[in-house]
């Protein structure tokens, strides 16, 4: 049987929520027997994107974020969305220590991480409509899952 | 969160996550005590920390840009392996020290 699972959140733009978000997505990726070092990568993934969205998308104001994680045989796919301001530029938000907020101490690595951490992130974002940012990475590359 | 001041050193006792949420009570505190206590050396402790992600990179670049100017430096201790990870990728170890412990014989 192919190895599928599906679930959604939905939070608002409080930083508090930043750990909530993160450890609740770790605990759904526990089923693909990952390593600590893949939990953390995306952990630190969901981290950089929810907080994009509180400070960037939402700017502060407290709406809802969702995140919708698949699980696809070896892959977790996340999806990130607001429906903030959204993003005018998306390749310059992507370069490394590009950052709009340099006054809120923010690195400009936000993206980087991602990118670094995960196989794949892709961002669509619209001026006013909002962003949402797409993330995969494959779990248990170079090691043989132990299965019954 | 602990801080500690001896002399003109700050030593930041860092929470078990160290996110946005964390990084803004840390920064506003630690900037109160550099103020308060003419501090030339930040020393972040990583003896607690199991995650960071950017926020934290933004923490340190920001209390280096602060003393940096009256010749301060900042220095990490007690990381682990994925916080090590987290610095180098970022690059804040150019202008940070990591403190390697004795390893214990």
């Amino acid at each position: 049987m192919k190895n599928t699972n599906e679930m959604e959140l939905i939070f608002e733009s409080r930083s508090v929520n930043e750990g909530f978000a993160r450890v609740a997505v770790a605990a759904f990726m526990t089923q693909l027997n990952p390593t600590l070092e893949e939990v953390a990568d995306v952990k630190t993934a969901i981290s950089e994107a929810v907080t994009n969205a509180i400070i960037h998308g939402y700017e502060n104001e407290i709406h809802n974020i969702s995140i919708r994680c698949r699980i696809d045989e070896k892959n977790i796919y996340v999806e990130v969305r607001d429906e903030g301001k959204g993003i005018a530029d998306v390749k310059m938000a992507m370069e490394p220590l590009f950052t709009t907020r340099p006054e809120l101490e923010r690195s400009g690595m936000g993206f980087s991480f991602m990118e670094a951490f995960m196989d794949e992130v892709t961002v669509e974002s619209g001026v006013n409509e909002g962003t949402v940012v797409k993330m995969q990475k494959t779990i248990g590359k170079g090691r043989n899952i132990w299965t019954t | 969160m602990k801080y500690q001041v001896s002399e003109n050193c700050l030593t930041i006792y860092l929470p078990n996550e160290l996110d946005h949420h964390n990084a803004e009570l840390i920064r506003r505190e630690a900037d109160r005590q550099i103020e308060r206590n003419h501090i030339r050396y930040v020393i972040f402790d990583f003896a607690d920390t199991n995650f960071m992600d950017s926020s934290g990179i933004g923490v340190i670049m920001g209390r280096y840009k602060k003393i940096c100017l009256i010749g301060g430096e900042v220095w990490a201790m007690n990381t682990n392996e994925r916080v090590r990870k987290i610095l180098t990728m970022s690059g804040v170890t150019k202008i940070m020290q990591i403190y390697e412990e004795e390893q214990p014989v």
